[in-house]
């Protein structure tokens, strides 16, 4: 008889899985459920103040800034990443094409948002060129809104959609574009009506390795944000390190949590239910 | 259903600096089945998807009833295609994927339904409707296929070499059902095919290609029969291929023919010659009769040569030799169809000096030079 190794294998990832993540994330759960301690920490009575606070209006704008953010950036990107995607896997320079894409992650994050900053600030680039090409009179502020967090987020995150629908087109039979002329379809409605229904999965991961990520961030709202466009991470961070009430930061993860994980539970079930 | 003839004129395909057609030429009569026939490679599937409109020719028309197509995209044009691989679409059941080219045209439920109905029974795949196709045979696929291709009433309809996927017995099957559904509908079907037998047993014409240029157009028993060139002898079945020269016209119909190879015999003049042209003849090995002893009586007009067994293969209904008639030249090869195996009086085997004569008229001239 041959020894079932399974076990063995995934005991590492297992082991990790556990202690970095499932343990942490109990640890947030429970800190949301107890007393706030004097200098940050936690008392150990049992209280729901931290959820009570939750329900204060100030933080229930900064969920649904958070919402709009997430949802505009997602979809925005997998609109462009498309188009971007299906070039890609079409042309005979994918390589060279792919490199593009990635060369930028060779910069520090922070770098390029920072660089974001010089392009767009009251003093950068833009406001340079629009100044001396004379079509503005006078510096405009393109920082520090919503729109700046968007359109830094979707630089950001945009490759992050393009992978994985760059492989699932790379994979498409294009011949079934052909077959749907054929039957006389025009070129866009065959692509509408049998790529876009044969790349769902990579659709769907292009939309959960977005919106995931986007929903967390704090570091954009926190460079290129006003405080009126806070997003729930910078709460997070601030509950955590200035104003030091731990339970509040730990009831704002868990909400974040449980809204990225009902989200994408809602979504995977109303894209999988189509398979059927 | 409307039936249209389909002329292609002077065609020619360049990719880069590589010819894939060279200015083809042919007209494909109003509700026949035409074979493209040819080896891997030869163009085929280039000169199918001109007719289609997915590639456009560097040079040359396609006419369709007289008018040019060419400008034409694929979704205007009056043809459907049944692809090499059949292109299913795999995230529509059945039903859908032979309603498509319906619901493209925004066609009532009621209708779509009706139609399809139609045209899965013309298939016999009526019980199917709900599954996917990769829950499907390949038969079943190529059935699908055929439905989905036919609801538009195409007025040609272009196949890829549709069976090629399937085993040799589901093949046979396919094909005699693409030949009654062909029947059924009465449109042109233009049938491209690697496949000797494929073509020869359900054309009305074929169309031999071969690196991009045609190399004849016949009915089945001509391109068999009398092949234009060596090419096509070789290509269609097996044949001896026999190079020699013209030395003597006995009379209108035959003449002495000198062969390097294998001695002297007497052909049929199917073409006209001159005394002294090389020529080069084809004899079908199931023209050859073989005997161990030359026959006491043997009826005119047949030319007998003698040799030696060097291989034989058995395959059954037949055996195949090889007979060696002259030291280091390639020996010829003769069919013995097995009516009655055990009853032969004498089996030929391996070493056995045998007999082997044909009738002069089963000899065909392919090449002549002057
Ligand atoms: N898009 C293309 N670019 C370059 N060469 C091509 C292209 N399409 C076809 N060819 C070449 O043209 C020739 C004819 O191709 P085609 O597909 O018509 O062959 P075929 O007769 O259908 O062969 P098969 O029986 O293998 O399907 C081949 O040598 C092929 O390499
Ligand atoms: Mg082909």
């Amino acid at each position: 008889m041959r020894r079932n190794y399974g076990p063995i294998y995934v005991a590492p990832i297992t082991f990790w899985l556990c202690a970095f993540l499932s343990v942490p994330l109990l640890i947030t759960l429970s800190y949301s459920f107890m007393e706030k301690g004097l200098y940050g920490g936690v008392e150990l009575h049992f209280s729901l103040a931290a959820y009570k606070s939750l329900l204060n209006t100030a933080v229930l704008k900064v969920l649904l800034n958070t919402i709009i953010i997430a949802v505009a950036s997602t979809t925005i990107i997998v609109i462009l990443a498309l188009p971007t995607a299906y070039y890609i896997a079409r042309s005979s320079k994918k390589n060279i094409l792919l490199m593009l894409i990635i060369i930028p992650f060779w910069t520090n994050f922070l770098i390029r948002i920072y660089a974001w900053i010089a392009i767009l600030g009251s003093n950068g680039l833009l406001n340079s060129f629009l100044l001396s090409t004379g079509l503005i009179d006078s510096h405009i502020q393109f920082l520090y809104n919503r729109y700046a967090i968007i359109l830094v987020i979707i630089y950001t995150t945009i490759p992050f959609a393009i992978f994985p629908l760059y492989s699932t087109i790379e994979k498409f039979d294009f011949s079934l574009i052909e077959a749907a002329m054929d039957l006389g379809a025009s070129k866009k409605r065959a692509l509408w009506e049998v790529m876009i229904p044969n790349i769902r999965t990579g659709i769907i991961t292009a939309v959960l390795f977005t919106f995931i990520p986007i929903f967390g961030n704090f570091a954009v709202p926190q460079l290129v944000g006003g405080t009126s466009s806070w997003m729930l991470g910078n709460l997070i961070v601030r509950e955590l390190n200035i104003t030091r009430n731990w339970p509040l930061a730990s009831s704002i993860s868990v909400v974040l949590t449980s809204v990225t994980m009902i989200g994408v539970l809602f979504f995977m079930r109303s894209q999988s239910k189509k398979e059927l | 259903m409307k039936s249209s003839q389909v002329t292609i004129e002077n065609v020619s395909k360049n990719f880069g600096d590589f010819f894939a057609l060279k200015n083809t030429s042919l007209t494909i009569s109003k509700g026949g089945f035409y074979s493209l026939l040819g080896p891997s490679g030869c163009g085929k599937t280039t000169l199918l998807r001109i007719i289609g409109g997915f590639e456009m020719p560097t040079e040359g028309a396609v006419y369709f009833d007289g008018v040019n197509v060419l400008p034409l995209p694929p979704n205007k044009r009056h043809v459907n295609t049944i692809f090499q691989n059949y292109a299913l679409f795999p995230h529509l059941t059945v039903f859908e994927n032979v309603a498509f080219a319906l619901r493209l045209k925004k066609i009532g439920e009621k209708e779509i339904k009706i139609s399809v109905q139609e045209n899965l029974e013309l298939v016999r795949m009526e019980t199917e409707s709900k599954k996917y196709p990769r829950q499907l045979s390949g038969g079943q696929k190529q059935r699908i296929a055929i439905a989905r291709a036919l609801i538009n009433q195409p007025q040609v309809l272009l196949l890829d070499e549709p069976l090629s996927a399937l085993d040799a017995k589901l093949r046979q099957h396919m094909l005699l059902e693409l030949d009654a559904i062909h029947d059924k509908v009465g449109i042109t079907f233009i049938y491209v095919t690697h496949d000797q037998a494929e073509a020869l047993s359900v054309s009305d014409q074929v169309c031999v290609l071969n690196k991009g240029e045609i190399q004849q157009i016949g009915t089945p028993s001509e391109i068999y029969e009398s092949p234009a060139n060596e090419f096509v002898a070789r290509f269609i079945g097996e044949t001896n291929y026999i190079r020699g020269k013209i030395t003597a016209i006995t009379d209108a119909e035959h003449a002495v023919f000198e062969s390097p190879d294998y001695g002297n015999f007497t052909i049929y003049l199917d073409k006209p010659v001159q005394e002294g042209s090389e020529v080069a003849v084809t004899v079908r090995p199931e023209k050859i009769r073989i005997a161990p002893e030359k026959p006491e009586k043997l009826p005119p007009d047949v030319n007998v040569l003698s040799g030696v067994v060097e291989d034989m293969i058995y395959t059954g209904f037949q055996t195949k030799y090889f007979v060696r008639v002259s030291q280091n030249k390639e020996p010829l090869v003769v069919f013995r169809q097995h009516v009655q195996y055990f009853m032969d009086e004498k089996p030929i085997t391996w070493k056995d000096k045998v007999s082997i004569w044909w009738n002069t008229k089963d000899s065909f001239m392919v090449e002549v030079n002057r």
